[in-house]
């Protein structure tokens, strides 16, 4: 007998089809069409109705999670290392070579809890630390930032601050310019499906491939949006190193600039907009600060005019193009789609990629940012929708650590002052020492990117709780995480995953969780809160899951909150974790603090029986484009609860300390004037590690690798086998599934490489073996590979120097930070060799 | 009785590989008979994604063309098979008959299109049934169908005007712009796609006393040099300009104009897709 089972995932609603306790089909949320409420209706300028169809897209991945969750990678008991005694020798040396055995739930509590217990008694509480990956699951009571930070902020461990990884020079760099802070400096990006449609003439892709990156999780919901623009005629120009897939549908005109070089780009088209004054004057007398002092550095008072000629050699861009680009931007009502969410993109993780971020800002800002037509914009979010409060995993009310539906906010007392930086902790347990600027995410203010940290602050940590584990593809040169790992200092390490994953076999103990398919839960379509507050308009419909439980947990695999629940036990706290609640009992009780609960538009029996909840989209709405009221010089009337300003009740502001847009950032020159790597007004700076760069003459081509296509972070890639078989993401030879690595004909004919060749991407950093794919997509000099590969497939496991087959690129991306102050990682500044591999594999 | 197909505009695909996967969800360990039997987790992939990459420089164009059994009229796999393991419904939907099939494995190789897989444990040929067992059960789309985010590909009955398929042709200009995917093969597919990818040409127009900008708005001009067939266009304001669905190997001229300067003409087999590069116009 079949039965169908409602679920979410962090690409979309999901119907979960069981027979005899198996899935065997997940397919869209199968809603019957009156069940739908009346769709949003936007007057396109050339007189159509958009309306979205009745369906929900979801990222391709999620077709296949069925075999992702039967997939072989599952963990499906707890195990320990074979040499690992806690009682005796430990081998932290072994880690990542030496196998596992089964173990019982029992022996693995008590053997994490007294390590706990141990590592806190002989060190002090501080001695405990641990961090979690992101988004393998959906679900407000199971996701990491509930019962893990619940559980970890009880102990009072030692927190490791996340890195803002796919906008690091949004954060670092923009929120000096224009605020948003609150936003992790990502602009906002309310009714711009409807400013487009109705006043935009040109669309800049820059850095930017939505049909790839697809607004985070919203599925596929905005493609048709794409559609909906290019067959009403708005031209598109796409400046990425790739000619991306967005660019494959959208058929635009594709500039390639070298890797690093848009900054120069930008300038470039400033200096143009300058010399031939095609800026909006009014607009920067009367809603910027700080334009003189930009003017004269681009016109070159401090070094040399920043002219298309100049950008011509940096990008190799002809300055007639960037002309042409420049007078075209300038004449008509352009978008800037800077990036998947409007701020992020690859060109913003490369050295000193603040700069490019401030002037995307900028460039919108001299054209009159807020006009009508004239916005920053991913083309991934801003559908018309409701407003209302429903919690998301990524803000306070969402988590039971923090929410006041705890009676306990336990996460708000730990004592720790200590903390420790995603990027550097390889760095901070090899060399027992660390200093590093910022909070992590900097969410509340701007000065909170200047903080010094120091460690050790309380003690050095030697214990790590890892929950999931897929930074050996996501981090910079990632090799160093292995040697952390086989350090001393970790006496004791945990991981708590659904999957074998690429750190997995580095633990010393493992416990087995189930993914979201095996458990109940609840959760939005691509409502994360906080930060991205109503992330939800990057859907075309509003759906509110009650994820429910479809299969019993595989093998002895547990939910996160349960085996939690078992060790706080072990621990004597069994009561202070949970206050009495199962997690239907959090369920329920996150639900009923909505306000879609509060205002009765859905009982949690109906909704618990249904399994579904679509808002409805008011038809009386009211469209508040996003910086419209910034352009008209109005109060902020956009609907984000976390604008700084308007709470401190200036609310026709920006956050920044004008509240202006600012040429000269005041909050820079304030706090670190002599910052010359992120000064108070944008510069150029040649990167590092990049064109004509001393390791160029070494490694003269330019890696990118942006996020990826067919998997979501490292996620579904390994897992998924399915995805195996599509050789737009792994190649399949000799019966292995081969990460993809892009290169210009040219350069494949210089090293005597062919299509379908395994080769060896080098340099001084590591050596990973990928497939070629000889491509015009690329220009000669550029090297494309997707970041975020799952699998790391050492040929000498254990061995940190060893080549990789998994393709972990990032074991040759360098470690430096955007500058020293700004703490970003740079993947996409990184210099390679390649040639054709030889060994055996 | 209805008349099934599915319809494919591929300038709207962009090879997001949803309906690649939606298809291993539903068939791989699934048994649907009496239509098919289940497929092993992994090697039998009955939608595929052609991806087509043409040009050069930086003027290229990227295709995606989702390839799955293509329901022919006279399906070669039929052709010699033994009575009734190869039926053509009378909707239209080819069915290799699981049990009546066991064994013709020469099936597999007869197919033009390569999208019939050996199931070795079941010894079996397989392929997309157009989701048989779905609409067999009052379902109104097909898995594949069901998954596009960019409304690229729609299914339904041909013979019903206010089907979705027959909208979509429509709205699409009708029948006329639909055509199969290689008919040189002579099956008849009853699968229909609109703007298959063809070759292009493309180019820059260039003022020799003005090399520093752009020359958007010169006219140029195509001519089929066969069949005397034209086309004309102008430059963009990248000074670009471009020809698609040009026929492959034809020979073409390209003249390039703007006032006050000569015009340029260039001549050229198109065995591939091209850019012509920089075309410079002398003052006249």
């Amino acid at each position: 007998m079949e039965k169908v089972y409602a679920n979410m995932t962090g690409g979309g609603p999901v119907s979960v089809y069981v027979e005899d306790g198996r899935i065997t089909r997940v397919r869209p949320l199968q809603v019957p069409e009156e069940d739908f409420p009346k769709p949003w209706v936007i007057k396109g300028s050339d007189g159509k109705s958009y309306s979205p169809p009745k369906a929900f897209r979801l990222s391709p991945p999620v077709h296949g999670e069925r075999n992702r969750v039967y997939s072989e990678d599952r963990i499906l008991y707890p195990m320990k290392r074979v040499d690992w005694d806690p009682n005796g020798e430990r081998h932290p040396e072994n880690r990542g070579i030496s196998g596992y055995e089964r173990i019982s739930w029992e022996e693995a509590v008590k053997l994490v809890g007294s390590e706990i217990q141990r590592v806190q008694n002989t060190y002090g509480e501080a001695a405990l630390t641990g961090m979690t990956s992101s988004h393998h699951n959906w679900g407000i009571v199971g996701y990491k930032l509930g019962p893990y930070h619940r559980f970890m902020h009880m102990l009072h461990y030692t927190p490791i601050y996340d890195n803002p990884d796919s906008w690091e020079g949004w954060h670092w760099g923009a929120t000096h310019t224009y605020g948003f802070h609150w936003r992790l400096g990502m602009p906002e990006q309310f009714d711009l499906l409807e400013d487009a449609l109705q006043n935009t003439e040109m669309i800049v892709f820059w850095s930017n491939d939505p049909d790839s990156t697809r607004g985070t999780y919203s599925g596929q919901e905005s493609h048709i949006w794409r559609v909906w623009l290019k067959e009403k005629g708005v031209k598109c120009v796409f400046i990425d190193p790739l000619y991306n897939y967005t660019n494959a549908v959208m058929d635009g005109t594709w500039l390639p600039p070298r890797p690093g070089s848009d900054t120069a780009l930008a300038m470039a088209i400033a200096y143009v907009w300058i010399t031939e004054e095609t800026y909006d004057k009014k607009y920067i007398a009367r809603r910027t600060v700080g334009f003189e002092k930009f003017r004269d550095y681009i016109l070159g008072d401090e070094d040399f005019p920043k002219t298309p000629e100049w950008a011509e050699e940096e990008s190799g861009i002809p300055a007639r193009k960037i002309r042409a680009l420049a007078r075209e931007w300038a004449k008509k009502r352009t978008c800037l789609s800077s990036g998947c969410r409007g701020g992020q993109g690859s060109a913003c993780r490369t050295a000193y990629g603040t700069e490019w971020a401030r002037m995307m800002v900028l460039l919108q800002a001299m054209q009159g940012y807020g006009k009508p037509g004239v916005s920053i914009w991913g083309t991934t979010m801003g559908a018309p929708a409701s407003y209302k409060w429903f919690p998301g995993y990524a803000e306070p009310a969402g988590q039971m650590g923090r929410s006041d539906v705890a009676k306990n906010k336990i996460c708000f007392s730990n004592p720790t002052k200590q903390r420790l930086f995603r990027l550097t902790l390889p760095d901070a347990i090899l060399n027992g020492h660390d200093w590093f600027r910022g909070e992590g995410f900097c969410g509340a203010t701007l000065e909170q990117q200047f903080t010094e940290n120091n460690y050790p602050m309380e003690t050095k940590v030697h214990m790590f709780y890892r929950y999931g584990g897929s930074f050996m593809g996501t981090m910079s040169d990632t090799s160093k995480w292995v040697k952390m790992y086989q350090s001393p200092e970790l006496e004791c390490v945990v991981n708590q995953d659904c999957w074998f994953s690429s750190e997995t076999n580095m633990a010393d103990i493992i416990l087995p969780a189930c993914t979201n398919f095996e458990r109940n839960d609840l959760g939005e379509w691509a409502t994360c809160g906080g930060y991205t507050t109503m992330a939800h308009i990057g859907n075309n419909w509003r759906v509110i899951v009650r994820q429910q439980k479809a299969i019993e947990p595989l093998g002895e695999s547990k939910s996160d909150y349960e085996i939690l629940r078992l060790i706080a036990a072990y621990l004597g706290r069994e009561e202070e974790f949970t206050e009495g609640n199962t997690e239907d009992d959090w369920a329920r009780l996150f639900f009923e603090s909505s306000e879609i609960a509060k205002d009765g538009d859905i009982t949690w029996e109906e909704f618990n029986r249904k399994g579904y909840y679509i808002v409805p989209c008011p038809e009386d709405r009211k469209s508040t484009p996003s910086m419209r009221w910034f352009y008209e010089e109005r109060e902020a009337d956009t609907p984000d609860p976390g604008n700084i300003p308007r709470k401190n009740g200036h609310p026709e502001k920006l956050g920044t300390y004008t509240g202006l847009i600012e040429f000269e950032a005041q909050s820079l020159l304030e706090n670190l004037p002599d910052d010359k790597e992120r000064p108070p007004v944008p510069h150029f700076i040649p990167s590092w590690e990049g064109y004509k760069s001393e390791m160029w003459y070494k490694y003269p081509l330019q890696m990118i690798s942006p996020h990826p296509r067919f998997s979501f972070h490292t996620h579904y890639d390994k897992h998924e086998s399915w995805l195996d078989e599509i050789p737009m993401h792994r190649i399949m030879k000799n019966g292995y599934p081969y990460w993809i690595v892009r290169i210009n004909e040219k350069d494949a004919k210089a090293r005597g490489l062919k299509d379908g060749d395994l080769a060896e991407l080098y340099n001084d950093r590591g050596r990973v073996i990928c497939c070629v794919s000889v491509t015009a997509r690329v220009p000669a000099g550029t090297i494309h590979s997707y970041g975020c590969t799952a699998k790391y497939d050492p040929l000498e496991p254990g061995k940190a120097d060893s080549v990789d087959r998994g393709g972990c690129v990032n074991l040759l991306t360098a470690g430096t930070l955007l500058s020293k102050n700004a703490p970003g990682m740079t993947p996409n500044s990184c210099l390679i060799e390649i040639r054709k591999w030889e060994g055996e594999c | 009785m209805a008349r099934y197909s599915i319809a494919v505009d591929v300038s709207r695909c962009d090879g997001c590989g949803s309906c690649w996967i939606a298809c291993k969800d539903e068939y791989c360990l699934n048994d649907h008979l009496p239509t098919s039997v289940q497929t092993p987790m992994m090697g039998q992939t009955w939608l595929t994604l052609k991806e087509i990459e043409q040009g050069e420089n930086w003027k290229i164009k990227m295709d995606y063309i989702p390839v799955m059994c293509q329901h022919c009229e006279n399906p070669k796999c039929a052709e010699g098979a033994p009575e009734g393991a190869v039926y053509k419904r009378e909707d239209g939907i080819v069915i290799i008959d699981p049990v009546k099939a066991k064994g013709c494995k020469d099936l597999v190789d007869k197919c033009p299109y390569g999208v019939i897989y050996w199931n070795e444990q079941a010894q079996v040929a397989q392929k997309c049934t157009m989701c048989a067992h779905m609409l067999d059960n009052g379902e109104k789309t097909t898995r594949c169908v069901e998954s596009c985010p960019t409304q690229a590909i729609f299914f339904g009955d041909l013979d019903d005007p206010n089907s979705p398929i027959s909208k979509f042709i429509a709205e699409r200009g009708g029948s006329d712009q639909f055509g199969p995917y290689r008919p040189e093969e002579g099956t008849k597919p009853r699968i229909l796609y609109k703007e298959l990818p063809q070759v292009f040409a493309a180019g820059e127009v260039l003022l020799a006393d003005k090399k520093n900008d752009c020359c958007e708005g010169a006219k140029v001009v195509i001519k089929n040099v066969a069949t005397g067939e034209t086309r004309e266009t102008a430059t963009d304001f990248f000074g670009d300009f471009e020809f698609k669905f040009l026929t492959k190997g034809a020979e073409y001229e390209i003249t390039c104009s703007y006032e006050g300067y000569k015009p340029q003409s260039v001549r050229m087999v198109l065995d591939r897709a091209k850019d012509l590069g920089q075309v410079v116009l002398e003052k006249a």
